[in-house]
């Protein structure tokens, strides 16, 4: 049992990490929490789902479509929206009430279109469990959780080996110091955007695949944000412990505490964190600039 | 007739929730995502009073008030106090408004997710007026207040303030009380307008109502967000529309406003008498100068 809810509560914290990358990608640029984030995470999940059961297209391939529609759909959410608010170098609560006025458009445009049925992904993980020490697992838990870790490791190569990565982190200690040195700034903020898509298209197919595909699941982002708060906005190492822990803490809370509160409890632990240490765990802490 | 008066009763009830919200996001700069939560606290809280025990309406509406503004400091004293972030800020109230309902659901004198049916019908269209007129003119000397003025210096540049000798904190969070108390009433009116209460009717669809009214108004203007919720209200029934549809014009409404005129339809600026009279000279004056400046 306890094995199980670990593997469990692993596997939900390597999709919560996956999101809250996408969060601290953006924040550590632009100094913003971008809440449309949550909603390119559904409709990643819609063009997962729409591929793979409308145009048969099979998994791998549905896969790679939700990923790229949904780094496509970033892409355009950030030149329609946020670039006339950034090249006039707007506040960052200007951008951010902006980023809830897009979410709040693209889910209940949803709503009106698609409606607010549930889908469920066709079966691509057969229900059989795999033993291991004794407790079931479920393919997808693992499949998820190598998956995301991969995915993450790869990110950080990207990060860490390449030009563009090394433009993108040195732009998130000094954005004016990085263009004075020739970087493109408004590339720079298309590429961390699709980036932040793409992930958020990963994490879309596996929530679709784990529960269902509907158009109030960008609220379960929420709890990815909360993952990036805890482990610092801003930093990806951080927004992976931060996932790990909150998707841990959270299963066993619903497992052997009770799952109504889980909300809740999620809800508290980041305000108790957010007081007590404001920059999270291996954040940054900035207070709004003057 | 009838319809009409109930519409304007709702337009009433949602002022009074707006300019309380105004209070705490247009005039002090903190933004929140849960403040149908203090709605949905002065409902419950008035409802039970005069369902239950018989408590009258007035004295069960000040309860509300009063309730909403205590839990305020639950939210508010831990996260104003440790100065967070806006979004950090707007995050936590999120999961407030949520917890909130989940506790109302839960609870067993909030009878759950099935609601409070056969309230009293209390909340006439002339209580609705009278409550709002007053509402309105505590607003406008609140602001116009040394607390307002500092409310504004906080939300222009909250490290100046500090430095100016205000207390940030002190500021933050009697709007953010201010604004629950608001929030309080108009919960309360609401719950014995409507006769019936339910935790659904407080999700953040609410929220999102008010924030939309307020940054559409104006972020420094009263009588902006009064004419902006009115519309948001008004123009639906009048084109009667589905409600997921008006929360599409929301969302869009929300970014247009950012893009194009970041300080709302009003600006800084307010609707009264003056100003209609300072619009039709600068007509006049625009009239003679003309043909000079072409």
């Amino acid at each position: 049992m306890f094995l199980q809810t670990l593997i469990t509560g692993l596997s939900i914290g390597g999709i919560y990490a996956l999101m809250a990358v996408g969060y601290s990608l953006v924040f550590s640029i632009l100094n913003f929490s971008n809440f449309a984030h949550g909603t390119i995470i559904m409709l990643g999940a819609y063009i997962g789902y729409f591929l793979i059961s409308s145009f048969k297209l099979g998994f791998p391939f549905s896969f790679i479509g939700a990923i790229v529609g949904a780094a496509l759909l970033a892409l355009i959410n950030v030149r329609l929206a946020y670039s006339p608010l950034i090249n006039r170098k707007a506040p960052p609560l200007y951008l951010m009430i902006t980023a809830m006025g897009v979410s709040i458009f693209l889910e209940n445009m949803v709503y009106v279109t698609v409606g607010s049925h549930f889908y469920s992904f066709p079966e691509i993980f057969k229900q059989s469990t795999i033993k291991f020490f004794g407790s079931d697992i479920s393919p997808l838990d693992l499949f998820a959780l190598i998956f995301s870790f991969i995915a993450i490791f790869a990110l950080h190569l990207f990060l860490t080996r390449t030009k563009m990565g090394t433009a993108i982190r040195a732009a998130s200690y000094d954005m004016t110091v990085a263009s004075l040195n020739g970087v493109n700034m408004n590339k720079l903020i298309g590429i961390v955007f699709i980036l932040a898509g793409a992930f958020g298209g990963l994490a879309g197919v596996f929530l679709g695949v784990k529960y269902m595909v509907y158009p109030t699941m960008g609220w379960i982002t929420n709890k990815a944000y909360i993952a990036a708060v805890i482990g610092g906005l801003g930093s990806l190492p951080g927004a992976v412990i931060g996932g790990v822990i909150l998707g841990v803490l959270e299963t066993f809370v619903s497992v052997y505490v009770s799952s109504v509160i889980r909300d809740v409890f999620s809800f508290s632990l980041v305000i108790l964190f957010l007081v007590i240490l404001p920059a999270g765990l291996l954040g940054k802490y900035l207070e709004e600039k003057v | 007739m009838e319809y009409i008066y109930g519409v304007i009763s709702v337009i009433g009830i949602e002022i009074i929730a707006t300019v309380g919200l105004s209070v705490f996001t247009g005039f002090t700069g903190l933004f929140s995502l849960g403040h149908a939560a203090f709605m949905a606290i002065g409902a419950y809280t008035a409802a039970i009073l005069t369902y239950f025990y018989n408590v009258p309406f007035i004295l069960a509406l000040l309860a509300g008030m009063l309730m909403s503004a205590l839990v305020s400091f639950v939210i508010g004293f831990p996260t104003l106090r440790a100065k967070l972030r806006g979004d950090y800020f707007a995050i936590a109230t999120l999961g407030f408004g949520e917890a909130i309902r989940v506790i109302l659901e839960n609870l067993s004198i909030t009878q759950g997710a099935r609601g409070l049916p056969g309230i009293s019908h209390f909340t006439t269209l002339p209580v609705v007026a009278i409550f709002s007129v007053i509402v309105v003119w505590m607003t406008r000397n609140f602001i116009l207040s040394k607390f307002g003025r500092n409310a504004i210096a906080v939300r222009e540049d909250a490290v100046a303030a500090e430095m100016a000798g205000i207390d940030i904190f002190r500021v933050r969070m009697l709007s953010l009380v201010y604004s629950a108390a608001c929030g309080g009433l108009a919960g309360g009116l609401f719950a014995h307008y409507l006769n019936f209460i339910q935790p659904a009717m407080f999700t953040s669809i609410l929220s999102t109502q008010l924030t939309s009214a307020v940054v559409a108004g104006g972020m420094g203007s009263l009588t902006g967000p009064i004419i902006a919720i009115s519309f948001f209200i008004a123009v639906p029934e009048v084109l009667r529309v589905a409600n997921m549809w008006r929360l599409v014009a929301y969302g869009l409404i929300l970014v247009l406003i950012m893009i194009y005129r970041p300080s709302g339809i009003m600006g800084y600026h307010e609707l009264s008498f003056a100003s209609f009279k300072n619009l039709f000279n600068r007509k006049a004056a625009n009239q003679s100068a003309g043909g000079r400046r072409m």
